[in-house]
C-alpha cells in the first residue's frame, strides 16, 4: 500500500518546508518541525520532502533513520525516556530500567499494546547528579526509584 | 520596596519543583501583600540543595534550600524574604564553603544574573571582552586566546588559538564559527548550566571568534536532550539580534555576524565535530576522513572554527581582563580554570570550577562529600563514557590533562562520576561496548562490528567461558578498535573496557569467584 499524506498530515509538512526550506542544510529543521506538529514524521513525507529539497528519497530516509529522536510510527499517549547512561546507573538506573520494563510489559523501542505507553532509551539528559532520570512526555524527573516512577505513572495517566 | 527572590530555572531545579516553588511564592507573597519580585536565575550547581532560592536582603542573598512548594507558608511566616531564621537558611551564599572556595570564572555569573536580561548580563561585566575585541586587529585577538594558555575545553583540549589562527590564514570567501552543544557525555553537564544560566556568555564568545578570523556566520548546534536551554537561547539570540550584538553590524562595527540555533536529534556521534558538520548540512552524522581539517575546509566545505560551549563562554573574560589574568590560573599546561562536574553516586553533586591542579581527592571528598549512598567510593569515570574507570589508589591525581593522561586517563570534559562498591565494572565495560554498539555512525568497520562482538566477548568471559581466551581475544579487539577507528567513539571505547578488566579483574570472574572475592 502506498501512504498518502492525510490533510493535517500534508498540512504540517507544507508548513515545516515552507518556514525553513531557505535555510542551508534544511533537511534536519525540517524533520524537527514536521515531528513538532504531528509527533512523527509520516513515511509519505519522505517522497515530499525530498522532492521539495531536492534531495533523494534514499537520502531523506537515510536521514530520517539515522536519528534516534525521529519517530517513524505515531507516538504512544505518553513518551517515556528512560536515561541509560553511566552517572544514572551509578545510582540504581538499571534497577529502575527492569522495574519500567516489567511495569509497562515493554522494551526499549516498543509501545504498549492499549497505546498508552511508549519507552525509549535515552543516554544521559544531563542531570547527572540527581539521578536516576527519566523524562516523561519531555518532563525531567530526578531521583526516581521504581515506587517513585510507579507515583508518577498515577499522577500523569493519560 | 519589593524583595528580590532568585528561583533557578535550570532543568534540575525544575525537575525537582522549582516551577511550584516560584508560583507559590508569587501566589502567597501576595495574598499576604509583601511585595516581591521574583527573578528566574541559573543555577550555581549546587545539585543537592536544589531547589536552592535566595533573597536579596541588605546588600547579600540569603540563601534557603533545599526548598519544596508545601514549604513556602512556613518560610514566609519565619520571615525569609527579611533573611529570617529557618531550618533551611543556609546563610550568605557566597559564604558557603562550596562556593568560597572555588576560583568561578567562566561560571561566575551562573545564579548570580537574570540569564535573559541583557542589562543584567552588561552590569556584570557582559560585553567588555567583545568591546575591547573590537577595538583590535584579527590577528591581535587570536594571539591574546593563543597567549591566554585556552584549550579546547569539549574534550580534544587543542589550543583554541591555534585553531582560530588556521582558520584566521585559511583561504575562503566564506567562514563559520560552529559552537558544539552536543553536551552527550554521562556525568556533564557544564555546558547546560552556561546555556541555561548565562547564554550572553556563549553568544559573546562566539562572536569575538567570528571577529577573530573573519567569519561572518555561525551556528549553535545543541542537544534536543536540552529543551530548556533551546528555550533560554531561543530568547537571548532574539535579545542579541534586537540589540544590534548580531546582524549586519555588530554594535555599529563593520562586522557582520549572523549567528542560528540548530537542533540535534539524538545521536551521541553528533557531538563529534565532523559528525558534527554533516548533521548541519542535513545529512547523516557519518564521520569524515580527516586530512582535510575543519579549520581548512568544514561546514560546507568552508573554514570552519568548532568549539565547545565552555571554550567560547570563556573567550570574553579572557579578552576583557587579559591573556595574563587567565593563564596565572592552572599548572603546566593546562592553564586557567575548569568547571568540573561532580555526578553518579555522589552526596553533593554539582559544579566545582577550579583552576588546573586541584586533586581528585579533593572533589570527591571536600566537594562532593563521598557516595549519596554512604558507601565507600569503589571507582570514578572520568570523561564521559569513553573514560578510564579508576580505582581509589588514583585518587591523588591533579585534574590536569597531561597528569590524567600521564595516568591513563582521559579528563574530556571535566566529568566525573563516582560509583560505590557495589558497582560491577565486568557489567560496566559490557555497558561501554553496548553504546559504542548503539551510538556507532556506523562510516568504519572497527566501531560498528567491533562492539557488537566487543559484548559478545565480555559476555563469555563473565560467564567463565574460557576466561584466558576471551581475556586475550577481547585485548586482541580493543587493540584493533583503538588503532584503527576513525574517531574517538570507536578509538577510546576500548579505554573503559581496558581500564575495568585492568584495575578491577576480580569483577571480570564467574560469578561465584566474585561473591567470594568480594565478601
Amino acid at each position: 500500500m502506498m501512504d498518502v499524506l492525510n490533510d493535517t498530515e500534508l498540512a504540517a509538512v507544507t508548513a515545516a518546508l515552507d518556514a525553513n526550506r531557505g535555510l542551508d542544510g534544511a533537511l534536519l529543521p525540517v524533520l524537527h518541525a514536521v515531528q513538532e506538529r504531528l509527533g512523527w514524521v509520516p513515511p509519505a513525507a519522505v517522497p515530499a520532502i525530498a522532492h521539495e529539497l531536492n534531495l533523494s528519497r534514499a537520502e531523506v530516509h537515510g536521514v530520517l533513520s539515522f536519528y534516534h529522536y525521529f519517530r517513524q510510527q505515531p507516538p504512544a499517549r505518553q513518551l517515556i525516556s528512560l536515561c541509560r547512561a553511566e552517572a544514572c546507573q551509578a545510582v540504581g538506573a538499571r534497577r529502575l530500567e527492569a522495574h519500567v520494563k516489567e511495569r509497562l510489559g515493554i522494551d526499549f523501542g516498543q509501545c504498549s499494546s492499549d497505546g498508552n505507553f511508549a519507552l525509549e532509551a535515552v543516554y544521559c539528559l544531563g542531570n547527572c547528579a540527581c539521578g536516576p532520570s527519566l523524562l516523561i512526555d519531555g518532563q525531567l524527573h530526578s531521583d526516581v526509584t521504581p515506587a517513585h516512577f510507579d507515583a508518577l505513572l498515577q499522577d500523569s495517566a493519560p | 520596596v519589593s524583595t528580590t527572590v532568585y528561583v533557578p530555572r535550570d532543568a534540575t531545579a525544575c525537575s525537582l519543583g522549582a516551577d511550584a516553588v516560584a508560583a507559590a511564592i508569587a501566589r502567597q507573597a501576595a495574598a499576604s501583600r509583601q511585595p516581591v519580585r521574583i527573578v528566574r536565575s541559573g543555577s550555581r550547581g549546587l545539585f543537592w540543595l536544589e531547589p536552592l532560592i535566595e533573597v536579596s536582603c541588605a546588600g547579600q542573598r540569603i540563601a534557603y534550600g533545599p526548598v519544596r512548594a508545601p514549604q513556602v507558608p512556613e518560610l514566609l511566616a519565619a520571615d525569609f524574604l527579611h533573611g529570617g531564621p529557618h531550618r533551611l537558611n543556609l546563610g550568605p551564599v557566597d559564604q558557603l564553603s562550596w562556593l568560597r572556595t572555588q576560583q568561578r570564572l567562566t561560571c561566575a555569573r551562573l545564579g548570580v544574573i537574570d540569564p535573559l536580561s541583557l542589562d543584567d548580563y552588561r552590569q556584570h561585566g557582559g560585553l567588555a571582552g567583545l568591546q575591547t575585541a573590537l577595538s583590535m586587529t584579527a590577528s591581535g585577538i587570536v594571539q591574546t586566546v593563543v597567549d591566554s594558555g585556552l584549550r579546547g575545553r569539549g574534550g580534544a583540549a587543542f589550543p583554541a588559538g591555534i585553531k582560530w589562527r588556521t582558520v584566521l590564514e585559511a583561504e575562503g570567501a566564506q567562514k563559520y564559527i560552529v559552537c558544539n552543544a552536543d553536551e552527550g557525555d554521562s556525568g556533564t553537564f557544564s555546558d547546560r548550566l552556561v546555556m541555561e544560566g548565562d547564554p550572553f556568555a556563549l553568544i559573546e564568545g562566539t562572536i569575538i571568534a567570528a571577529l577573530a578570523v573573519g567569519a561572518t556566520r555561525g551556528y549553535l548546534y545543541l542537544r534536543a536532550e536540552y529543551p530548556a536551554a533551546r528555550l533560554v537561547l531561543t530568547e537571548a539570540l532574539a535579545t542579541a539580534r534586537a540589540a544590534g550584538l548580531l546582524g549586519e553590524s555588530i554594535l555599529g562595527s563593520r562586522h557582520a555576524f549572523d549567528l542560528q540555533l540548530r537542533i540535534g536529534a539524538g545521536a551521541y556521534i553528533c557531538g563529534e565535530e565532523t559528525a558534527l558538520l554533516e548533521s548541519l548540512e542535513g545529512k547523516r552524522g557519518q564521520v569524515r576522513y580527516r586530512p582535510p581539517l575543519p579549520a581548512v575546509r568544514g561546514l560546507f566545505n568552508c573554514p570552519t572554527v568548532v568549539n565547545n560551549v565552555i571554550t567560547l563562554a570563556t573567550v570574553p573574560l579572557i579578552l576583557q581582563h587579559g591573556a595574563a589574568f587567565y593563564r596565572e590560573y592552572g599548572q603546566g599546561r593546562s592553564r586557567g580554570t575548569l568547571p568540573l562536574q561532580l555526578a553518579g553516586n555522589i552526596a553533593r553533586g554539582g559544579l566545582v570550577e577550579r583552576a588546573f591542579g586541584v586533586s581528585l581527592r579533593e572533589l570527591l571528598y571536600d566537594y562532593g562529600g563521598g557516595t549519596r549512598s554512604g558507601r565507600p567510593i569503589r571507582a570514578v569515570q572520568i570523561g564521559g563514557p569513553l573514560g578510564a574507570y579508576w580505582p581509589a589508589e588514583k585518587f591523588d591525581t591533579p585534574i590536569d590533562y597531561e597528569a590524567i593522561a600521564a595516568a591513563g586517563g582521559m579528563l574530556g570534559h571535566g566529568g566525573i562520576v563516582v560509583f560505590d562498591d557495589t558497582v560491577d565494572l565486568a557489567a560496566q565495560s559490557r555497558f561501554a561496548m553496548e553504546f559504542c554498539a548503539a551510538e556507532s555512525c556506523g562510516k568504519c568497520t572497527p566501531c560498528r562490528i567491533g562492539s557488537t562482538r566487543g559484548v559478545e566477548v565480555i559476555d563469555r568471559l563473565r560467564a567463565g567461558d574460557r576466561p584466558e581466551f576471551q581475556q586475550s581475544l577481547l585485548r586482541d579487539l580493543c587493540s584493533t578498535m583503538s588503532s584503527a577507528s576513525l574517531c574517538g567513539l570507536g578509538g577510546l571505547t576500548p579505554t573503559p573496557v581496558l581500564s575495568a578488566l585492568e584495575y578491577f579483574p576480580e569483577d571480570f570472574g564467574p560469578r561465584a569467584a566474585r561473591v567470594v572475592a568480594r565478601g
